[in-house]
C-alpha cells in the first residue's frame, strides 16, 4: 500500500501535508509523533473512514495492489474488506461473541454454510488468541468482556474478513499492561500473514512491535525508516527530540 | 385598606429588615475580634456573610406576615357575614336559608361596587352594615399581619450574633420552597386520583366491576332511560375500539414511518437538510388535535368508506375506525421519531465506525448494528406513543364514531374510552347516575392504563441509558 502527495483538509484547516509513504506488506509499520501530529487522520484515509467526516477533504494519491482507493471505480466496501481496522476504544457490537465475529464475514457472503461460518468464527478467534478463553460462551455478550479482550474480540473481528492490510489506532491506549502485553503480542503473530499499521502514543510499544517506523509533526511525515535505525540513530533532529521525550 | 397596601407595607418592611440586618451583621464581623497570623488575611469570625443575615431577618418579617394574610383572606368573608348578622338591621330577614344567602350576596355586591343596582330592598339596608363590617375585620387584618411582621423583625433581630448560622437556615428555607413547588404537582396528581377514585366507587357501588371490565354491551343510554343497570355498561367494546386505534392502527403507521424517518434524519441526511427537516417535523407535533380531527373526520373517513365501497367490503361506515387511526398515527410521527432519533444518536459513534470499518454498507450497519442497540430505547419511545395514542380525545371524538362495535374490520365504526367519556360527560347531567359516573370509571381504567405504560416505558429507556455510560 502506497500514498503519493496526500494532503487532507478539515473544512479550512490542513491536516496532512504532502505526505508519501510505502507500507511494507510483511512488517509491522508504526506511526508515531505527539498528540494533533496527524498520524490518526493518516491512517484513516487509509481505509476511507474519514469519509464520515463530512468536513474532510482528501488530496493525492492513495494505491492498494497499484489501485487508487479514492478513484471513482473504487468499492469503499471492498476496500474496507480489504483494509481492515481496530479502534483506540474497544468497539465490540452488542452481540454475542459469535456474532461479532460473523458480523463481516455474512455481511460479505463468505461463509455457504454454517459450517464454513463456524470453522471461520473458530480460526478467527484462534488467530486473535481468544478461543481459548471463550469458546464456552460464545452465544454470551461481547461487550460482557474485560478491556483486553473485546480489543482482541475487535482485532478477530476484523481478521474473520481476511483483509490484506490491518490498521491499528491506538489498540492499547484504553488497556491496563497485561492486556497491552497480550495484544502486542498478539501483532507479533499476526506479522507476515496481514500488513499491520499501528497508530501509538507509546514509543516503547512502536519499538517493540514495529519493523518500520514512522514520525509525524504537525501534518508532515518527518522521518520514515526502519524502527531500529530511527530509534537509535534518527536522521532528523526532531525526531530525536521526540523519542528523547525533548516535546511530544 | 387594601390587599395589594398591605402587600406593599409587608414588603417594604421585609425590605427595611433586609438592609438593618445586614447592616447590623456586617458591623458585628467588623467589631469581631480578627485572628490575623502572618501576612494571612484577617478572618472574619461572623459565621455567616451579612447577606445572610438580612435574608434571614427579611424572610422573618415577610413569611409569617404573608402566611397570617392568606389565611385571613380565607376566613374574613365568613367573619363578616356573621358580624353582619348580629347588626340590627338584618333582624328583618328572612329565615329561609337560601333567600337569606340571596339578600346578603346582594348586599356584599353593593358594598363593593356603589353603583350597582339593588333588586331587593332589603338588601340596601345591609349595605352599610357590610361596610362597616369589611372595614373593621380588613383594618383589624391589615394591623395583626403589620404586628407579625415586626415581631418576627425582633426576633431575627435578637439573633443576629456572630456565631449564628444563618446561612444554613436561608438555604434551608430555599429548600423548603423548592420542595413546595415540586410537591403541588404531585398533590394535583393525587387530587385527581382521588377524584377519580371517588366518583369510580360510587359508579361500582351501582354496577358490578366485573360486569363493567368484562361486559361486551356497552349501552348507557338504556340504563339512563330506565332499563336497569346490568348488562349496560361492559366496556369491552370501548377497551377494544381504543386498542384497535390507538395500539394497533396507529401504531402501524406511526412506528415504520417514524422509526424510517429517524434513520434518515439521523443517518443520511446533510446537517444543512436536517437542519430543516428535523423542525418541520416536529411542527406536526404542534398541530393542535382538533386540526387533525377535521382533517380526519372530514377528509379521510369520506375517502376511507368510498374506497371500501370500491373495493366491496362490507359494513363501512363515514366515521371507521381506519380513518382516525391513520391520522392518529400521522399525530403520532414526530414523537416517535424524536424518541428514536434521541437512542439512535446516542449509539456511540465507535460502534457505526467500527461496522463501517468492517465494510457495512450505511444500511447494514443501521439494520444490524444501531436499530439493535437502540432498541430499547426505540420500545420506551414507542410505548410513550402508545400511551399517548390511547389518551388521545379529539381525533376519535371527530371521526371514529359512537357505536360500541367489536370488529376487527377497519372500515367499520368503533369507539374508543375518550370518545364515551367525552359522550357521558357533555350537556346536562346529573351527578348521581349510573351513566355519567361511568364516565369516571372509564378515566381511571385509562389513567391506571396510560400510568403503567409510561412506568414500564421509563424503565426500559432507563436501563439502556444506563448500559451506554
Amino acid at each position: 500500500m502506497s500514498a503519493r502527495n496526500v494532503n487532507v483538509y478539515y473544512g479550512e484547516k490542513q491536516a496532512i501535508k504532502e505526505v508519501s509513504i510505502d507500507v511494507d506488506t510483511d512488517n509491522v509499520t508504526a506511526f508515531i509523533g505527539p498528540s494533533g501530529c496527524g498520524k490518526s487522520t493518516f491512517l484513516r484515509t487509509l481505509n476511507r473512514m474519514n469519509d464520515t467526516v463530512p468536513s474532510a477533504r482528501v488530496e493525492g494519491e492513495i494505491t492498494l495492489d497499484g489501485e487508487n482507493i479514492y478513484s471513482s471505480g473504487m468499492d469503499v466496501v471492498q476496500l474496507r474488506a480489504r483494509v481492515g481496522m481496530v479502534f483506540q476504544k474497544p468497539n465490540p457490537f452488542p452481540k454475542s461473541i459469535y456474532d461479532n465475529i460473523a458480523y463481516g464475514p455474512r455481511i460479505h457472503g463468505l461463509a455457504s454454510s454454517k459450517a464454513d461460518l463456524d470453522t471461520i468464527v473458530e480460526s478467527s478467534l484462534r488467530r486473535a488468541g481468544l478461543w481459548e478463553e471463550v469458546k464456552d460462551r460464545l452465544k454470551d455478550s461481547g461487550t460482557a468482556l474485560s478491556g483486553g479482550q473485546q480489543q482482541r474480540l475487535c482485532i478477530g473481528r476484523a481478521i474473520a474478513v481476511e483483509p490484506e492490510v490491518i490498521l491499528m489506532d491506538e489498540p492499547c491506549s484504553a488497556l491496563d499492561p497485561i492486556a497491552t502485553a497480550k495484544i502486542e503480542e498478539l501483532i507479533h503473530e499476526l506479522r507476515g500473514r496481514y500488513a499491520i499499521v499501528i497508530v501509538t502514543h507509546n514509543m516503547q510499544q512502536a519499538a517493540r512491535v514495529s519493523q518500520r517506523t514512522a514520525f509525524f509533526h504537525l501534518g508532515n511525515l518527518v522521518e520514515y525508516g526502519v524502527t531500529s535505525e530511527i530509534f537509535t540513530n534518527p536522521r532528523e533532529e526532531k525526531t530525536k527530540d521526540y523519542i528523547t521525550g525533548r516535546y511530544g | 385598606m387594601s390587599g395589594v397596601a398591605i402587600v406593599t407595607i409587608i414588603i417594604g418592611l421585609g425590605v427595611i429588615a433586609w438592609l438593618s440586618a445586614r447592616a447590623k451583621a456586617a458591623r458585628l464581623g467588623a467589631a469581631s475580634p480578627r485572628r490575623s497570623g502572618d501576612g494571612a488575611p484577617p478572618r472574619s469570625l461572623l459565621h455567616s456573610r451579612p447577606g445572610y443575615h438580612g435574608w434571614y431577618a427579611a424572610l422573618w418579617v415577610a413569611l409569617p406576615a404573608l402566611a397570617f394574610l392568606s389565611i385571613w383572606a380565607n376566613i374574613m368573608p365568613g367573619l363578616v357575614t356573621e358580624r353582619v348578622l348580629e347588626s340590627p338591621a338584618a333582624a328583618s330577614l328572612p329565615e329561609d336559608g337560601f333567600a337569606r344567602g340571596a339578600i346578603l350576596g346582594e348586599a356584599r355586591n353593593l358594598a363593593k361596587n356603589p353603583g350597582a343596582i339593588a333588586f331587593d330592598q332589603r338588601s340596601q339596608a345591609l349595605v352599610e352594615p357590610y361596610r362597616e363590617a369589611h372595614r373593621f375585620y380588613s383594618i383589624g387584618g391589615a394591623l395583626a399581619a403589620v404586628m407579625l411582621a415586626l415581631a418576627g423583625a425582633a426576633f431575627a433581630f435578637t439573633r443576629i450574633r456572630p456565631d449564628f448560622r444563618a446561612r444554613t437556615r436561608v438555604e434551608r428555607i430555599v429548600m423548603m420552597t423548592l420542595l413546595c413547588a415540586s410537591l403541588i404537582a404531585i398533590i394535583t396528581t393525587v387530587g385527581i386520583v382521588a377524584s377519580l377514585l371517588w366518583e369510580s366507587l360510587r359508579f361500582f357501588s351501582m354496577v358490578n366491576p366485573l360486569d363493567f371490565l368484562f361486559g361486551t354491551k356497552w349501552s348507557p343510554q338504556s340504563a339512563a332511560l330506565g332499563y336497569g343497570n346490568d348488562d349496560a355498561f361492559g366496556a369491552i367494546p370501548l377497551f377494544w375500539g381504543t386498542i384497535f386505534i390507538g395500539a394497533i392502527i396507529a401504531m402501524a403507521v406511526a412506528i415504520p414511518l417514524g422509526l424510517m424517518s429517524a434513520v434518515y434524519l439521523t443517518q443520511y441526511a446533510k446537517p444543512a437538510a436536517r437542519a430543516w427537516l428535523k423542525p418541520i417535523l416536529e411542527v406536526l407535533a404542534g398541530v393542535p388535535t382538533v386540526v387533525y380531527g377535521y382533517f380526519a373526520a372530514l377528509t379521510i373517513a369520506p375517502n376511507m368508506r368510498d374506497f371500501a365501497a370500491w373495493v366491496g367490503i362490507s359494513g363501512a361506515s363515514s366515521e371507521s375506525a381506519l380513518a382516525a387511526g391513520l391520522v392518529m398515527g400521522v399525530m403520532i410521527i414526530p414523537f416517535v421519531s424524536s424518541m428514536a432519533d434521541d437512542s439512535i444518536a446516542s449509539v456511540p459513534q465507535s460502534m457505526r465506525d467500527g461496522s463501517l470499518a468492517m465494510g457495512a454498507t450505511t444500511s447494514e450497519t443501521i439494520r444490524q448494528v444501531l436499530i439493535p442497540a437502540a432498541l430499547p430505547g426505540v420500545v420506551g419511545g414507542v410505548l410513550l406513543a402508545v400511551s399517548r395514542a390511547i389518551g388521545e380525545t379529539m381525533i376519535v371524538v371527530m371521526a371514529a364514531g359512537l357505536a360500541a362495535n367489536m370488529t376487527l374490520n377497519p372500515f367499520a365504526s368503533v369507539t374508543t374510552v375518550t370518545t364515551q367519556i367525552v359522550q357521558l360527560l357533555t350537556g346536562d347531567q346529573e351527578f348521581d347516575s349510573a351513566k355519567t359516573l361511568a364516565a369516571f370509571a372509564l378515566g381511571l381504567v385509562l389513567f391506571i392504563v396510560t400510568l403503567l405504560l409510561n412506568i414500564v416505558a421509563l424503565q426500559v429507556v432507563k436501563r439502556y441509558r444506563e448500559a451506554y455510560e
